[in-house]
């Protein structure tokens, strides 16, 4: 074969290879239908996050995760399934939760998830079920109460690349913006004396505030971020009986027994029946 | 695919650009120390060879990860604040050469030890030796696994995508998180990726089968 | 700094190591089969299907594990292929391995003289017999190292899986850090030690194999 047959040759056949698999898409996983699914293997795949301190955790000691999103999860879990419907719990990132559950991997997903208008156009979302919104964190007794309070003395600690920086630049113009790799990093850094303040979900900064005494939570919230639990679309039974769920939740008190077990002396987040973004 | 391609064509040749940056970084220092570590291994000073070994030995057993999560994470607490890009970059290099370090030196110790011998008793000194006839022969013993050492390179410069680094995986990344096409995205980096690895890869089967019966 | 090493968290990274190892035994094996198949396939020159085998095995060699990795958890899924973490990971890794060690296999079948097919073809055996009596038992000696070399490889390379969030030793140790910056170091001496524990005497294994067993 002449050379130039065989690169077209190399470079055809593999064309061809993908070309043929992405034709014969076979029954995509995801476009099963969950309601009829869950009626006869009484399993729900709920998407959480492993690294979040309250809402999901990895507990080295048990090696099992906890938090309220987990809390939440089991007990819709146990609203549609009743006594026998098992909840399985799938760690998912920022980056991958999405595709997972278009894929089918996994059947909704519930880890600090904002509705935004744009993920409204790739998933369904429930309704809020936690109201978070971005905030500051602070040491006690700091002269700062108020997003108001920053001047462009202060340092504020922020995340790469999330939307809480976009927004801190927004609300505290004058402020001077440190922006750091994880959450855990900026954390050290205000504690180290780097900034002044930390801002990103409040519902975050609780967790860390939860592990040291010295620091709070100061000025409320000056963005909303409701947490939602996103289902992908073409599900409309599912969507509509965790809905369900939810609101028979908020009835008999099961919502409220869970909210104060993750968040005792908050009353910001609580999210209110049938709250819809 | 053709119209996502045509939508990020400017992304996927930015992180494309990152890839041959990093890669070619990597390749350059990882030549020189890996060459370096295996000359040090065959060195007379038996401390000099003991940690050259030890060099070569640990980065060979260890994740690229690792060594690069290290300068990612760890370095940025204790002493220099490494951007993805960098932290990547040297990562690749520091892991690299130690597998360099141990096909140079293969390379050098392959050359049957009569060439030495014979150059030594034609007159020459052991440095002339050394240049005009143990080291052709060894540079034709190493091109070829040292092409597949770039190669490997090139596969796992997409470590970078792991710290934020910019490169052509980090963009198929953010543009299948946008775009939820996770198919469609990942072919075409799959694709760039095989233009850069594929012709040096049948480059280094021709050498091999030419220069093999030197 | 001693905390760091409690029992809780060592018995978390050793969870993490054992998924490690399960990983990288089960993909192994599936590996050998496969890249056994494919590299004989190749060795034996069959009209057309060794071609195929090539150009397939020749891209999946050149690229990267971590597009293959993400490739096989996102992508499959849409042509209908659910798969958990751990069988992701494992399908990832054998496709790149497979590829590898078909490589290494077809290398090491050329290395026996071709005497031994044609002494076995002209004894009445048939090919197939030929090849896995005579030629293949062969082959294997001199592939050993190399088959192992790429079984370190492997076991490196779990930790890419850590993007799918699989259970693994740098997984588990990037959790026990993430909740403590004090365990940031002690973390990355513990999975570092283990890693290359681990690596290091599967390499003294294959020193001995290559130094002590004899090819001609």
């Amino acid at each position: 074969m002449s050379k130039i047959k065989k690169i077209v040759s190399f470079l055809f056949l593999p064309m061809l290879l993908v070309i043929v698999l992405s034709g014969c898409k076979g029954e995509s996983v995801a476009n099963k239908n969950i309601a009829t699914r869950i009626k006869e293997e009484p399993t729900i795949t709920w998407g959480v996050k492993y690294d979040t301190r309250l809402f999901g955790m990895m507990d080295i000691k048990t090696s099992k995760v906890e938090g309220f999103d987990i809390d939440i999860a089991k007990a819709i879990t146990k609203e549609i399934l009743g006594k026998d419907g098992k909840a399985e719990f799938v760690e998912v990132t920022s980056k991958t939760r999405i595709p997972l559950l278009k894929n089918g991997n996994i059947d909704a997903i519930i880890a600090t998830m904002t509705i935004t208008e744009d993920r409204k156009k790739e998933v369904d979302f429930s309704d809020i079920y936690f109201d978070a919104g971005q905030s500051l964190l602070v040491k006690k007794g700091s002269h700062i109460k108020n997003i108001k309070d920053l001047t462009a003395e202060d340092t504020v600690l922020a995340v790469k690349g999330s939307t809480s920086t976009i927004n801190i630049r927004k609300h505290a113009p004058d402020a001077k913006i440190l922006e750091l790799e994880n959450y855990a990093e900026a954390f050290t850094a205000l504690q180290s004396g780097q900034g002044q303040a930390m801002t990103t979900d409040n519902a975050i900064l609780l967790g860390m505030a939860s592990e040291n005494d010295n620091y709070e939570l100061t000025g409320g919230t000056f963005t909303k971020e409701p947490y939602g639990i996103a289902i992908n679309k073409g599900q409309d039974d599912f969507l509509k009986e965790v809905n369900t769920a939810l609101h028979k939740m908020h009835d008999n008190g099961t919502y409220d027994k869970i909210f104060e077990k993750w968040f005792p002396k908050d009353a910001e987040g609580r999210a209110k029946k049938g709250a819809q973004f | 695919m053709t119209q996502l391609f045509q939508t990020f064509s400017a992304d996927f040749f930015s992180g494309f650009k990152f890839t041959i940056y990093a890669s070619l970084l990597a390749l350059i220092f990882s030549m020189i120390i890996g060459t370096l570590m295996a000359i040090l291994q065959l060195s007379h000073n038996r401390v000099i060879r003991s940690l050259a070994k030890a060099y070569v030995a640990f980065f060979r057993n260890i994740p690229l990860l690792i060594i690069v999560m290290f300068f990612y994470v760890v370095a940025p607490m204790y002493f220099y604040s490494f951007d993805g890009f960098q932290a990547g970059t040297i990562g690749l290099t520091i892991y690299t050469s130690a597998f360099i370090a141990e096909t140079v030196r293969s390379g050098i110790q392959t050359v049957p030890k009569g060439q030495m011998e014979a150059g030594l008793s034609s007159g020459f000194s052991y440095s002339e030796t050394m240049r005009y006839i143990v080291l052709p022969q060894a540079f034709k013993i190493v091109v070829p696994p040292l092409g597949n050492q770039f190669i490997n390179l090139i596969k796992n410069s997409s470590i970078l995508a792991m710290v934020a680094g910019l490169d052509l995986m980090y963009q198929g990344d953010l543009i299948a998180s946008t775009t939820f096409n996770t198919f469609d995205t990942y072919i075409i980096v799959g694709l760039f990726y095989l233009i850069l690895t594929l012709p040096l890869s049948y480059l280094m089967n021709y050498l091999d089968k030419h220069w093999s019966n030197a | 700094m001693s905390d760091a090493f409690s029992w809780i968290n060592l018995r978390f990274l050793l969870d993490g190591l054992w998924v490690t190892i399960q990983v990288s035994i089960v993909s192994i094996i599936f590996s050998m089969i496969l890249g056994g198949i494919a590299g004989t396939v190749r060795y034996s020159k069959v009209p057309v299907l060794s071609k195929v085998m090539g150009i397939i095995v020749d891209i999946i060699r050149n690229l990267p594990l971590l597009l293959i990795i993400f490739f096989t958890y996102f992508a499959l899924p849409q042509i209908g292929v659910k798969l958990n973490i751990f069988w992701a990971a494992v399908a990832a890794l054998t496709i790149f391995e497979s590829a590898m060690l078909s490589e290494i296999f077809r290398a090491g079948l050329n290395a026996v003289p071709s005497g031994q097919t044609e002494a076995g073809m002209s004894s009445g055996l048939t090919y197939i017999q030929t090849l896995t009596m005579i030629v293949l038992p062969q082959a294997f000696k001199s592939m050993l190292p190399a088959i192992l070399s790429q079984l370190i490889s492997l076991i490196k390379d779990t930790s890419l899986a850590v993007i799918i969030s699989l259970p693994e030793l740098t997984h588990n140790a990037k959790i026990i850090y993430g909740q403590n910056t004090n365990y940031v170091i002690p973390m990355f001496i513990a999975m570092t030690a283990m890693y290359f524990v681990v690596c290091y005497l599967l390499s003294l294994v294959s020193n001995y194999l290559e130094t002590s067993k004899y090819n001609y």
